[in-house]
């Protein structure tokens, strides 16, 4: 009976221990940014382009990066959602009575899921090589669109798999079309949704690798599709690479503006979640 | 049995994967009748349902041979509209599935995907169908709130009159009462009764006192094939097969 409690209580010191590391490092993290971001975070920051001089720390902003990453996380998003709803559409109403070729699929995208976003960014160039793109927004959105697609499918297909069978046969026996319960499982699913457009905005948003090549970097607000686009992971990257003090810490307060517009879409998608579940059969 | 039977089932076969499901079952539904489909858990009788509405088509690694007639036409013939076919036929599940919308869509729904979209003439209908399976005067103030805040009783009546308001002219019944309450399987079962009038009933149940409460006729399913069919009476009290007798003396399940 000792020896039961004693096991009993060792897990859970272990799980409390755990929960404190991640908790204590995720305050750590944040702290961090804010601490030494803090300072230098002024209107010019998030207002103004980077002007003559804003690498060795004279006057500018990083508008043209916070514009630049929301267009690339936006674009990318917007672009692998319409192409990622069909695909998870597909596997799991016309490909659920071919068990093998729904599973294969799922593979597929399991391990697009697991390969590192510099293969994505290289591959992203190759094409706009092949095309004659330039680096450039639309280059940056191409190679985060390839990125995201794995996240946005597989979070879609679970999803959607935890719509009951029944709902699919109620539907379908009203004489409902496959593409009228396809609309009927989305209402469903709805909340789900977002859960999906935040966890691929997070990723498209944060990654430095797919647009180093493709987006390639300019300290104007792109006015176009073709022309180069900054975008914040790379805008941090180069501060924080700076000797001169006041860049540095500009660089610090990027990376907490990027973790501020990361937290308003979680909330936004959580009011969101929250707002259309009201329909959602349980 | 004078009339012409509405669903005429001939040497039907199902197999799923390996499985022989069903086999070689015929069998002629009485048309405006309940009948009942019993048997124990696994015997298929879901199965043999499933493939009057052709919801079957949708299990993995499926392979049906056979027959199925609905009047006279038959539902497996690659030629036939399977969205007519299922329009024909309302099903009401073990579990009630509102669809996620409001009381109002769900009637609406179907009458809406079939080309109805007059808001008077939709008006009209759901007000029907509320009104015949006894839901209107419990909902009518909060036809807009989500089908999802009624109670399961009141959602099952519901998915019936979501059923009924594209004007089928069967109903399928899969267990349907075994997840309410008493009272709600009461009202239920009053609707079938009253329902077959109009309607040809066909009903998966395992309780064999719902057998005898609604149903005119029975069918006994056991392993697959179907052992006996005939009136509920006869079925009951004095069945010719072993193996009826020995289910209903509750000898197997």
């Amino acid at each position: 009976m000792k020896k039961r409690k004693f096991e009993e209580w060792c897990v859970k010191v272990f799980m409390v221990l755990a929960t404190i590391i991640v908790t204590g490092s995720f305050f750590l993290i944040v702290g961090t940014v804010f601490y030494k971001g803090f300072h230098y975070m002024n209107w010019d920051m998030i207002t103004k382009t980077p002007s003559g001089g804003f690498y060795i720390g004279k006057a500018g902003g990083i508008l043209n990066a916070i514009i630049g990453s929301l267009y690339v996380a936006g674009g990318a998003t917007i672009l692998g959602l319409v192409i990622s709803i069909p695909v998870a559409l597909y596997i799991n109403l016309y490909l659920k009575s071919k068990l093998i070729y729904a599973n294969t699929l799922r593979l597929v995208f399991d391990v697009l899921f697991g390969i590192p976003s510099i293969v994505y960014g290289a591959f992203g160039f190759l094409i706009m090589v092949y095309f004659g793109i330039r680096a450039s927004l639309l280059g940056g959105i191409i190679a985060v669109t390839l990125l995201v697609i794995p996240i946005l499918v597989r979070t879609l297909d679970e999803v959607i798999r935890t719509v009951p069978n029944e709902l699919r046969d109620a539907t379908l026996s009203l004489g409902a079309t496959r593409w009228e319960v396809a609309k009927v499982i989305l209402r469903q699913v709805r909340p789900g949704i977002f859960t999906a457009i935040l966890l691929s905005f997070g990723r498209a948003i944060g990654d430095v690798a797919s647009v180093l090549f493709t987006a390639g970097f300019s300290d104007n607000v792109p006015t176009s599709l073709h022309e180069p686009a900054a975008t914040l992971p790379l805008a941090i990257f180069f501060q924080l690479g700076s000797s001169v003090e006041e860049v540095q810490g500009r660089g610090y307060a990027s990376a907490l503006i990027l973790t501020i517009i990361v937290l308003i879409i979680t909330v936004l998608s959580e009011i969101l979640i929250k707002r259309f579940s009201k329909h959602k059969i349980q | 049995m004078t009339k012409a039977p509405h669903i005429s089932v001939q040497n039907l076969n199902v197999h799923i994967g390996n499985q022989h499901i069903l086999k070689d079952i015929n069998i002629n539904i009485p048309d405006k009748k309940v009948t009942s489909i019993i048997g124990p858990s696994g015997c298929g009788k879901t199965t043999l349902l499933k493939t009057f509405n052709r919801l079957v088509d949708n299990t993995p690694d499926v392979n049906i041979t056979g027959k199925v007639l609905v009047d006279n036409e038959n539902i497996y013939d690659p030629n036939v509209e399977i969205t007519e076919i299922r329009k024909k036929m309302g099903l009401l599940s073990q579990r009630p599935y509102p669809l996620p919308m409001s009381i109002y869509d769900n009637i609406a729904y179907g009458p809406r995907i079939h080309g109805t979209i007059g808001k008077q003439e939709l008006d009209v209908l759901v007000e029907q169908q509320l009104k015949a399976t006894g839901l209107w005067n419990e909902v009518k103030d909060r036809l807009h709130n989500s089908a999802t805040k009624l109670s399961i009783g009141q959602q099952q009546r519901l998915c019936l009159a979501r059923g009924l308001a594209v004007d089928p002219e069967i109903i399928l019944g899969d267990e349907s009462t075994s997840a309410l309450d008493p009272i709600s399987t009461a009202i239920i079962e009053d609707l079938f009764i009253t329902l077959k009038e109009k309607y040809t009933i066909v009903l998966v149940t395992h309780i064999l006192r719902q057998a005898r409460r609604v149903s005119d006729y029975i069918i006994f399913v056991y392993m697959g094939q179907i052992i006996e069919f005939g009136p509920t009476e006869e079925i009951l009290l004095n069945p010719k097969e072993e193996l009826t007798k020995e289910y209903i003396k509750g000898y197997i399940s």
